[in-house]
């Protein structure tokens, strides 16, 4: 009989000892893994939204003059492809879905700590991104004031920004949910034994970016706000004319997105700090000074948003101080990639799909590193500020970085939670074309920026034509891959090979479970004996 | 020029250089490290790790401390780079940029308005920065040289053009519909010519046509209207005068003949009727005198 008539979905552990079917035991779940893998399909759907959205910027941009679309619906797109891409993928991103499928695990403990908030925290998102949603189709239209929603501009355009900001606002909610859930968990839920010092690092970087989620957050909250505010009842706190300030709402936004790019890249670098050792078989290098970093990247990183407003008319001074500190926050990131490069060093490295995307990691996100510094010192900043160069610089943090980090935990971890697992070959020419496709597409913004083509353009001049060319085949090649992947890890996790226990010999906890992991996670309490990435001991708790 | 004076390109290149230099250096470096250890140290050469070292103190802080200097120094250059970008030299020519949704127009201390930037080659230029709306952005890439053009805020930029030239300046900060189509030019002439262009008398253009111009100086109506018939962000003036335009008004449809009737509407108070496919973002034309809608209304006549 053949076994493809039959397909047996996933069998065993949390999808089924509960006895619940249906959508039902899902959207009402209270299991941190049932919730992580809803917020896991929720993000990708949005990421998909997303990607779409991006390919149709490169397609306009593809030639000189309008291509496929007109002005107006040019910048809704990239309004839209901001807005979804920032804060229904990528934010919620690694620590809503892998986080909560993981971190509960790795520390030991049964759940979080307060699982129905982290269901409410779902709820929350569910009814952002629906709000979001319908700011698209309903009122003056989809916003087209770019996801910065820059005043006076946002106050005046007849674009439906209002619904789309509450939407945002209520997404925030989200974010503080979770990272309060994230902090009391890792405070109060570790195992017997499970001690500070041997926290994986993926947990540490959770830690960091949820004390962020947590205090940044009410910031842009109470911004969004004051735009409705303006919109409807001309408070005039952004308007010159009336006593405002346009340039403090840039100050308010950016106290909270700045941190909010921590919050996006921190759980990356936590779960490449995982499948790099695991990967070369070797303890993680300098596994405190990682850890710090984390915490260090988290508390300056608070403090440097000024560097989005060299240009901006604020004083000299403040751009002298803002500068410093940016340069004190690229420290960290530069140890952290140090120490993973020394992991490598005389271990047994295997090159599987995970280590893949995490050396890939290392290297765009060195370049986007790098590329910040530029941005980070005045006198270049300037030249740069708003062109492509910014675009490529931050899609090369967020899409080589974050992004890679997401595909790299996605091969890592989700064969342990459907217990089958996706072709390597695939997932290998599919790791290639991406990374191809995207240094051909963003090195290329980068150059662009570095002539001087502005960002958020829909039209530019003839002597931009060529490499604007360029960037859009990138696109092609980067979809491609993209395709591939999703397609190997949908039909691998459904229907391929059986995963069975612990085949990278990950030494967390996460590999001493069942696979698929039970609804509580363990069949009894682990007392933990030694650090994560005591490989010599793997398989024991 | 002035040999002592460094232009703000000057200023800022060999920052560029520098920074790009170290970054090279470093992400060469990183590179080569992991794809040496990936190479030495793949499992099929090396089964099992050799060393299960798991830090160094020594290497930690080495590896804090260069970067930290490293950084100290890009730091350094780049802020006192961006003290010439903002120190103007004494002398400088005065002007005024003022940007409006979408089009740059400029102005000089004798009250000269122009379209365009012009200025003496070698001499410093400090532009003011004056928006009427929304916040703009000031860049021309040729100097290096970008500020916001944020509404009631004083802000200004300098810069020298070294050798005669025509300058893109484009809006650098997001503005709407028109905001890719907001170019400028800087137009570098020798000291001669542009003190002869500064002093001459207002080329009197003569009646309408040349009032008509005046007013497109002024509020920029040709960065939305084309007069060839192409298409920019609103309807093109050519053809316009007696064509049936399908317009919504007070949110009905209607086909209206564009008559002189319906232009000096649509020029005064653009909101009332909107063009078919057209946003609504044309501000109304503040201080605009009667004599000069006529002016424009005749010259769209012309337009066949």
């Amino acid at each position: 009989m053949s076994s493809d008539a039959t397909v047996t979905p996933v069998t065993g552990g949390f999808w089924e000892d509960t006895g619940k079917r249906g959508i039902a035991s899902w959207i009402f779940s209270t299991d941190h893994k049932r919730i992580g893998l809803l917020y896991l399909y929720s993000v990708l759907g949005f990421f998909l939204v997303g990607v779409f959205l991006g390919v149709l910027i490169r397609l306009e941009l593809m030639a000189p003059g309008p291509t496929i679309m007109t002005a107006k619906t040019y910048n809704a797109v990239f309004t839209v492809h901001g807005v979804v891409m920032i804060f229904l993928f990528i934010i919620p991103g690694i620590p809503a879905s892998f986080g909560n499928l993981v971190m509960p695990i790795q520390i030991g403990a049964r759940d979080v700590a307060f699982p129905r908030l982290n269901l409410l925290s779902w709820w929350l998102y569910a009814i952002g991104a629906v709000i979001v949603l319908t700011s698209l189709f309903t009122g003056g239209g989809a916003p087209d004031t770019g996801w910065t929603f820059y005043v006076p501009f946002s106050a005046r355009t007849g674009t439906n920004v209002s619904l789309a900001v509450f939407g945002v606002f209520v997404l925030g909610f989200s974010s503080i949910l979770t990272g309060v859930n994230f902090v009391t968990t890792i405070h109060r839920l570790r195992a017997e034994g499970m001690n500070w010092g041997r926290l994986p690092l993926f947990v540490w970087s959770l830690y960091a970016t949820a004390w962020v989620q947590i205090l940044a957050t009410p910031i842009v909250a109470i911004t969004l706000l004051m735009v409705i505010a303006e919109r409807t009842l001309g408070v005039g706190l952004f308007d010159p004319s009336r006593g405002g300030d346009p340039v403090m709402y840039q100050h308010l936004f950016w106290i909270y997105s700045h941190p909010a790019v921590y919050i996006m890249i921190l759980p990356a670098m936590g779960v490449i700090s995982e499948v790099i050792p695991v990967f070369s078989r070797k303890p993680i290098f300098g596994y405190k000074m990682i850890a710090v970093s984390s915490v260090a990247i988290a508390a300056a990183g608070s403090v440097v948003w000024g560097h989005h407003m060299f240009t901006s008319g604020m004083s000299d001074t403040a751009v002298m101080v803002f500068s410093f500190l940016t340069f004190v926050v690229a420290i960290p990131s530069a140890i952290k990639v140090f120490n993973w490069v020394s992991t490598l060093y005389r271990g047994s490295i295997s090159l599987e799909a995970p280590m893949l995307f995490a050396l890939s990691f290392i290297l765009l996100f060195s370049i986007g590193g790098l590329s910040g510094l530029i941005l980070g010192a005045a006198a270049t900043d300037i030249h740069v500020h708003d062109t492509h160069f910014v675009v490529g610089h931050f899609h090369y943090v967020m899409f080589g970085g974050t992004g890679f980090a997401f595909f790299a935990a996605a091969h890592y971890w989700l064969p342990k939670f459907y217990g089958r697992r996706y072709k390597e070959k695939p997932a290998i020419v599919a790791w290639a074309l991406m990374f191809v496709g995207f240094n051909v597409m963003y090195f290329t913004m980068q150059v662009l920026g570095m002539k001087g083509m502005p960002r958020r353009y829909f039209d530019y001049l003839p002597e931009f034509a060529r490499l604007n060319f360029v960037a859009t085949v990138g696109s092609w090649i980067l979809v491609t891959g993209l395709i591939i992947m999703l397609v190997n890890l949908w039909r691998g996790l459904l229907k391929g090979e059986p995963f069975e226990g612990n085949p990278w010999g990950g030494a967390s906890l996460e590999w001493i479970t069942a696979t698929p992991p039970p609804t509580e996670n363990f069949e009894e309490d682990p007392v933990v004996t030694h650090g994560p990435y005591d490989f010599k001991r793997a398989g024991e708790p | 020029m002035d040999n002592q004076l460094i232009s703000t390109t000057q200023a800022v290149d060999p920052v560029f250089i520098f920074i790009f230099g170290a970054c090279l250096v470093m992400l060469l470096g990183i590179t080569a490290a992991m794809i040496l250890f990936v190479v030495r140290y793949r499992r099929s050469r090396s089964p099992e790790p050799t060393s299960d070292r798991d830090g160094s103190l020594w290497l930690e802080i080495v590896w804090t401390l260069l970067p930290t200097l490293l950084v100290l120094a890009m730091f350094y250059y780049g802020w006192s780079g961006y003290l010439t970008l903002r120190t103007v030299p004494k002398g400088a020519l005065q002007t005024k940029a003022v940007a409006r949704m979408w089009a740059w127009s400029f102005q000089y201390e004798n009250g000269k308005t122009s379209d365009k930037l012009y200025v003496p080659v070698g001499k410093p230029v400090q532009v003011n920065l004056e928006s009427k709306d929304v916040i703009h952005g000031f860049f021309v890439p040729a100097f290096r040289i970008k500020r916001d053009v944020v509404p009631g805020m004083k802000n200004h930029v300098w810069f020298v053009a070294s050798r005669p030239g025509s300058y893109d300046i484009y809006c650098s900060q997001y503005c709407g519909t028109g905001h890719s189509a907001m170019i400028g030019k800087v137009e570098a002439v020798p000291e001669a010519q542009f003190t002869a262009w500064l002093n001459e008398a207002k080329e009197e253009k003569e009646g309408d046509e040349g009032m008509a111009h005046e007013v497109f100086e002024k509020f920029g109506c040709l960065g939305c209207h084309s007069t060839d018939g192409s298409q920019k962000v609103g309807p093109t003036f050519k053809g316009l005068y007696g064509s049936k335009v399908n317009v919504t008004r007070g949110g009905k449809k209607e086909t209206v003949t564009a008559d002189d009737g319906y232009l000096t509407e649509s020029i005064k108070t653009p909101a009332a009727a909107i063009v078919e496919g057209f946003p609504p973002i044309m501000p109304a034309p503040e201080g605009i005198t009667d004599a000069q809608v006529k002016a424009v209304v005749e010259f769209i006549k012309g337009l066949k």
